[in-house]
């Protein structure tokens, strides 16, 4: 399963991001070969729409679920849309984040949080 | 002669200066560009007669013709737009209503509708004019376009702008002769003075200063026009007498004939500067 995580870095060893569109690396990891690439957001700096933007580059990229912390509504649509099964991660490596996911240990979202919270 | 009036600073005295204005000279526009939060009327009491609403247009899929391809997710600047499983998800608050998702489709599957944001409303001659953003639209630049369309062509008109110093105050200053950049002696009002004397200098416009609330400590703004040769046009008093006035919806200038007096001495003090 092709999975991916909101990143604060570019290794697998960095901590993840809790906002969505507004994170610096997306890791995109295949949970069966535990094969992981990492991709800049573009959308990060995005003057608006950069949810819409983020869940388009992971529809793009074929993800099938994303650990991150909050999603917006916009994004939500979008990744709902793709059928992009959101779930909430912690505030540890992207490593630990993807074993936890292996394990089922982690919580699905089906909240979303108001526009531009990870402005801040 | 066209007159915009900006501060950088909100809550420094644009409203104040602006309706003061008109409220002392006669044949007069006033127009206020402050759409988000129009308070301009609460003063100067306009009997609306003509409502007008605001139309943008935004994307629309045709969905037969539609293949999914993307390319016009690809096309926008904006990211209104997503394309899912063959789906184009439309976010229209996020539009900017440029088009470039019709042209870039290559099945003409995409037409543009028309979507209101907001309203302008105006008295019988036309002699009073306000924006209304409807609440939770993003994008106000299409009604200020809108009101400075419908400014008198001759005459004076005094445009109430929004504050801040970003593209909705440019769309609203653009053309005008002559800018007053009203401020406060506070650190803030000096901050976002600056700001705005930027912006007017790189735009070409002639300005000058109104100081609101002039107090004791009012030096850090003279300094600050002394060091850069700015005129100070006028002062109006920090007191409480106006401060009450203010609250009631009643302008300075109808409390105070000599203050009136003082904004029709400033006027034309403006027109000998825009003839130069």
């Amino acid at each position: 399963m092709k999975i991916c995580i909101s990143s604060t870095g570019n290794s697998m060893d960095s901590t993840m991001d809790p906002r969505f569109g507004r994170c610096e690396f997306f890791a995109i990891v295949d949970t069966d070969t535990n094969e992981s690439k990492l991709i800049d957001n573009a959308a990060a700096k995005a003057g608006g729409g950069a949810g819409i933007a983020a869940g388009q580059l992971l529809v793009d990229n074929d993800v099938e679920a994303i650990i991150t912390g909050n999603v917006g509504p916009n994004a939500n649509d979008v990744l709902r849309a793709a059928k992009i099964k959101i779930v909430r991660g912690k505030k540890v490596s992207l490593k630990d984040n993807v074993e936890m996911f292996k394990k089922d240990e982690l919580e699905v979202i089906d909240t979303t949080v108001p526009s531009h919270s990870g402005m801040k | 002669m066209k007159i915009a009036v900006l501060s950088g600073k909100g809550g420094t005295g644009k409203t104040t200066v602006s309706a003061s204005l008109k409220a002392s000279i006669e044949n007069c526009q006033y127009i206020d560009c402050d759409v988000e939060e129009p308070n301009g009327g609460i003063f100067l009491k306009p009997e609306i007669t003509n409502v007008q609403p605001v139309m943008v247009k935004v994307p629309e899929i045709i969905k037969d013709k539609c293949t999914g391809c993307g390319e016009c997710a690809k096309a926008c600047q904006f990211n209104s737009m997503a394309v899912v499983k063959g789906n184009v998800l439309i976010f229209p608050e996020l539009c900017h209503h440029c088009g470039a998702c019709v042209l870039a489709c290559p099945e003409d599957a995409i037409i543009e509708v028309e979507r209101e944001i907001g309203l302008v409303e105006t008295n019988s001659d036309q002699s009073f004019m306000h924006g209304k953003l409807n609440v939770g639209e993003p994008i106000s630049i299409p009604i200020i376009a809108m009101l400075k369309d419908m400014m008198k062509k001759d005459g004076n008109v005094v445009i109430d702008c929004p504050p801040g110093s970003s593209c909705t105050v440019v769309e609203s200053v653009e053309d005008c002769d002559f800018c007053i950049l009203v401020t406060e002696p506070t650190p803030f009002g000096l901050h976002d003075l600056n700001i705005a004397v930027e912006l007017v200098k790189k735009l070409g416009l002639k300005f000058g200063i109104v100081l609101n609330k002039a107090s004791e400590n009012s030096k850090i703004i003279n300094e600050y026009c002394e060091e850069r040769n700015i005129d100070i046009l006028m002062e109006i008093p920090f007191s409480r007498k106006i401060a009450q006035a203010y609250s009631k919806g009643i302008l300075p200038v109808e409390a105070d004939e000599d203050l009136k007096k003082e904004f029709g001495q400033m006027l034309k003090n403006i027109e000998g500067k825009v003839l130069v």
